[in-house]
């Protein structure tokens, strides 16, 4: 037993993204029981740890940043994660919230993406004419913001998904302590 | 071949063969020797705006799709510094525009996409987003142009020019402002067809000249770039 | 206005030059003058009266800084903005004339009598700060006489006839009446001292071409545009063409930021000039010669024509020169409109060519294959002038004054933070020191050796010498005190390339905006270890892989500061121990929602339990 090198940690978040990136991590399907022998999760949505318990080796971020949250957050993982890696296209680059940075052709993105969104939209029925205000709502950022723009990333997993091959390749790659070194065919950017 | 392959230079220590007149590319091309483009096409007159083509050339960085084949050149293309040159500039061309591969109906066939494969590009975001407010142009019954994915590349400008004899398509602006214009008011205004060499699918090689009605025809895992790294099929030629 | 009156203008300006899309610059000058505006309808009209599509009329347009689709004012303002006016208290004047004319930069009054810009350096700095108000330079600016300008203006008084004390030399001509100054500060022995009238040309007409190549070649005569390539070699190439039809270009669109000389050389020396083309026209065998004169330089112009007509009238321009029979050749002037880029040979001939401003790829080179496929040669103003004074003087004469590897003497526009700003003709060979010393200036910690595209130099440096051997100038030397901020002139610098990039190419269009970013994150105090070698290496991707000479010298202000005053950035740079990014600041990033959402935020804000 004394052989037996300590479990790598794992910790895992979803920002501004859809949960598809942590589907596809699901996706490894019987090879998860070969990355529970190696490491376990720490705060991560799969077992619904909200704070992390110890400093992790190997944090994965998937989406960007939209709100005050996904960058508390993200400080956080930063803060708590020897190594992390953004993971799919939301946190490298944005995703598709990202559109309304320049795709919303307004002087005033943030404005026109509320009225929109809570009041003229063609589906709102918000009598009040008023943005939701619960003081426990977090705040919208000015604009959505790729992880990299936040905090120092280490390394990223493109896809949209990334294919499960491809995350479980560089998980398995950085937990023992190797740098990501991605097969060409299996990047992909959609 | 209606000239003669006089001439000899090496690429990574290849020995190349090319007539008179023509340019690296060409000869390298020929000989199955792919050097990675986006501006150049073949059919259509060189250009040299994209430097993706970049290599060295006796020690000196040139794009290898305007400079002539000479006689005992040592050309470099594969080499990582090189190779480094490309990527920058390939990231470039993602960090100026709206690149939104997740929602664009040319992923998997885009060539700046599949470059960005072929180069091997994972590494944390290098150059800062620009993230530019740019135009979609709808006006056309058959056609849109959405310019977020616009690389300024010109294919279209020279199909319409050369190939179609219209000029429906020119740059305008200077600097970081250029970009391609239509000749009037929107797309609708000009006289653009739906046969144009200019709006061809193989012509613009990202998603800005897009065909209204079609779309995602190719499911994923079959599209062009998912089955071959993008310069395999020159790659697989040779004229031994 | 009327469809028709607009069509009637521009079928006249149009007829003018012949209906001929080559002469697209002259066309749209002129429209631009008359109309003050260039809408997508004038260019329609354009198009159909020049036999080309709106679009390749629109890609002009498009690219020149003078050109406009919006209605600029019938005196449209141009307030210098480069590193030598924004230290001579650019805001200041910037604010009288906003205040003077109650609009802000890049407007038009509604009346339309007024419109207000900047724009890069107009070969001025050393009468800083200066505008150009239609055709006409206002030079050494304050706030109380841009009242007092903008007063007469509205009274009526045309930009011309506004109040000023005229210039010295050729400034006060009549045609002139302008109130540039020289600012000669040292005569050399070569082109500002006296010069004997056409000497060189009578020379040179009992020559044949061939010796005079060869005494240009024996001179040793290199460009003096910056690049330094021998011209007789140039001419040389020209010569050897098969192509008979051959021309000879002056590059007079002098935009490097910080030079002047040429203007001082247009007007003080132009048939000395015009002298150096025509022996150029013998020796390659042109008849056709051209000036390409920058749009900021307008004003000069009437005063070239004249000159030009003076000597066609004496003989020595025109037909059958200096009596010679078949000896013909004669120069028109190309106007420029703004555009930085043009000062690259290639793409001066494109705009000759009516297109915009873009250099040509190379192979083949414009020596072979130039204006129209034609051999062109394209020398500097002071390079023709110099060949006149070669011809009159001998090779011997001209190799024997400067260095080993730098024949004759250079002029050199000295600006910035010295005493005595201008014009010095010296030998090459000159160190820095010694310029500083001539030129007044004092506690200089800093001194940009050939525009931005040069080197910037700090004080261990200042024993080096001016010439192609070591610190190769243009022409432009701009000092700098201990009191300026290096970061901020790299920083305006860049942004200069940034905005006289043609966007040809992707390095030069995309990388300069990346570059110009990080520097502002470095002046910010955000920058971490790592943004040093990103600067590096992003400067060499721009340098190896542009097309052209802006691109692969447009990141030296990087690399020139970095290497020569590295603790100015190693000052700004701080490790990034907790991986947190500084550039990014989150109580920036939720004001906006703060306000639009009514809340505070629960995260972010310490007190927002409190009241």
């Amino acid at each position: 037993m004394t052989d037996t090198p300590p479990k790598k940690r794992i910790a895992t978040t979803s920002l501004a993204g859809c949960f598809g990136c942590h589907m596809s991590l699901l996706d490894i399907d019987e090879r998860i029981l070969e990355l529970v022998k190696i490491a376990e999760f720490d705060r991560s949505p799969f077992n619904d740890l909200k704070k992390f318990t110890a400093r992790c080796d190997v944090g994965l971020v998937e989406g960007g940043c939209c709100n005050e949250e996904n960058v508390h957050v993200l400080q956080e993982f930063r803060q708590n994660c020897d190594v992390l890696v953004a993971v799919g296209q939301c946190a490298i680059m944005g995703g598709l919230p990202v559109m309304r940075n320049a795709i919303m052709h307004s002087d005033d993105p943030l404005k026109d993406c509320f009225d929109e969104a809570y009041i003229s939209g063609p589906y709102t029925q918000n009598l009040k004419h008023q943005i939701p205000n619960d003081p426990a709502l977090p705040l919208i950022l000015d604009s959505v913001y790729a992880c990299s723009e936040v905090v120092k990333i280490d390394y990223q997993i493109p896809g949209c998904p990334p294919s499960a091959d491809m995350l479980w390749q560089t998980l398995t790659a950085l937990l023992a302590g190797e740098p990501e070194n991605l097969p060409r065919e299996l990047i992909k950017y959609d | 071949m209606s000239t003669a392959k006089t001439l000899t230079f090496t690429i990574d220590g290849k020995t190349i063969q090319a007539a008179p007149g023509q340019t690296i590319m060409q000869a390298a091309d020929e000989a199955g020797f792919y050097i990675p483009r986006l501006c150049d096409i073949e059919g259509l007159r060189h250009q040299g705006s994209c430097r993706v083509c970049t290599v060295k050339v006796n020690g000196r960085t040139t794009s290898s799709c305007t400079q002539p084949a000479e006689q005992d050149q040592i050309v470099e293309s594969e080499t990582e510094e090189v190779l480094n040159l490309r990527r920058d500039l390939v990231r470039m061309l993602f960090h100026e525009g709206n690149h939104l591969c997740p929602i664009c109906e040319a992923s998997g066939n885009c060539e700046l996409q599949a470059m960005a494969y072929r180069l091997n590009i994972t590494q944390p975001t290098k150059f800062p987003y620009q993230q530019p407010v740019r135009s979609l142009d709808a006006s056309h019954p058959d056609i849109a142009l959405d310019t977020n994915r616009c690389i300024r590349c010109g294919r279209c400008i020279r199909a319409s020019q050369d190939v179609d004899g219209k000029g429906v398509f020119g740059y305008v602006g200077r600097g970081v402002h250029r970009s391609v214009g239509v000749n009037g008011d929107n797309l609708a205004d000009t006289n653009v067809d739906i046969t144009d060499k200019a709006i061809a699918p193989e012509t613009c090689p990202v998603g800005c000249i897009i065909r209204k009605g079609v779309g995602f025809t190719v499911p994923i895992g079959e599209r062009e770039f998912d089955l071959m790294i993008i310069g395999a099929d020159i790659e697989g030629k040779s004229d031994d | 206005m009327s469809h028709k009156i607009l069509h009637k203008v521009l079928h006249d300006i149009c007829a003018q030059y012949d209906n001929n899309q080559h002469r697209m610059m002259d066309v749209l000058l002129d429209v631009q003058r008359c109309l003050k505006c260039i809408d997508g309808e004038a260019m329609n009209h354009i198009a159909s009266l020049l036999g080309c599509t709106r679009i390749e009329v629109e890609g002009v347009v498009s690219f020149y800084s003078f050109f406009s689709d919006t209605p600029k004012g019938n005196i449209s303002i141009y307030l210098c903005d480069d590193i030598i006016d924004r230290q001579a208290g650019l805001k200041k004047n910037a604010k009288a004339f906003e205040d003077a004319l109650g609009i802000c930069f890049g407007q038009t009054t509604p009346d339309g009598e007024f419109s207000l810009d900047y724009t890069p350096c107009i070969g001025m700095s050393d009468q800083a700060p200066a505008a150009m108000v239609n055709d006409i330079i206002l030079p050494n600016l304050t706030p109380e006489s841009i009242h007092l300008f903008i007063q007469a203006l509205r009274a009526g008084t045309a930009p011309e006839d506004l109040d000023g004390v005229l210039g010295d030399g050729n400034n006060a001509h009549d045609l002139l009446r302008s109130q540039v100054h020289n600012n000669i500060q040292v005569r050399g022995d070569v082109l500002l001292c006296e010069v004997g009238e056409d000497a060189g040309l009578h020379k040179s007409l009992s020559l044949a071409p061939a010796d005079i190549i060869e005494q240009i070649v024996a001179s040793d005569l290199r460009g003096y545009g910056g690049a330094g390539f021998s011209t007789g070699d140039k001419w040389g190439f020209a010569t050897a063409t098969q192509d008979t039809e051959r021309y000879v270009f002056c590059n007079a669109d002098e935009g490097e930021p910080g030079t002047f000389k040429d203007r001082v050389l247009l007007t003080e020396r132009p048939d000395l000039l015009i002298e150096g083309m025509t022996i150029a026209g013998r020796a390659i065998g042109s008849e056709y010669g051209l000036i390409y004169l920058r749009g900021e330089y307008v004003y000069l112009k009437p005063w070239l024509e004249h000159v030009l007509e003076a000597r066609r009238q004496k003989g020595v321009l025109g037909k059958d020169i200096g009596g010679l029979k078949g000896f013909d050749f004669d120069i028109r002037i190309q106007m420029g409109a703004g555009a930085y880029i043009c000062g690259e040979e290639s793409a001066m001939i494109s705009s000759c060519e009516g297109l915009p401003g873009e250099p040509k790829t190379r192979p083949p080179f414009p020596t072979e294959k130039g204006y129209f496929g034609h051999p062109t040669i394209v020398n500097n103003v002071e390079t023709f002038c110099h060949v006149a004074r070669i011809m009159d003087r001998g090779a011997r004469w001209f190799h024997a004054i400067g260095t080993s590897a730098s024949s004759g003497t250079k002029l050199l526009s000295i600006c910035g933070d010295c005493s005595k700003p201008g014009v010095y003709e010296v030998p090459y060979g000159i160190s820095v020191q010694e310029l500083l010393e001539m030129s007044g200036a004092k506690d200089i910690c800093a001194v940009q050796v050939g525009g931005p595209s040069g080197h910037l130099i700090a004080r261990n440096e200042f024993n080096r010498k001016i010439c192609f051997e070591d610190l190769p100038t243009g022409g432009s030397i701009m000092v700098f005190a201990s009191t300026r901020n290096i970061l901020e002139i790299v920083d305006y610098f860049l942004e200069f390339f940034v905005d006289e990039s043609c966007g040809f190419c992707t390095p030069c269009r995309v990388g300069n905006v990346f570059l110009k970013e990080r520097i502002g994150k470095i002046r910010k105090g955000h920058a971490v270890p790592e943004d040093i070698d990103y600067l590096k290496e992003l400067s060499n991707t721009i340098i190896k892989t542009s097309r052209c000479g802006l691109g692969q010298t447009s990141p030296n202000p990087v690399l020139s500061s970095l290497n020569n005053f590295p603790l100015v950035y190693s000052a700004l740079v701080n490790e990034n121990e907790d991986g947190l990014d500084t550039n990014f600041n989150i109580q920036d990033a939720l004001e906006e929602s703060r306000h639009l959402a009514k809340h505070r935020s629960y995260i972010y804000d310490p007190d927002f339990g409190e009241g």
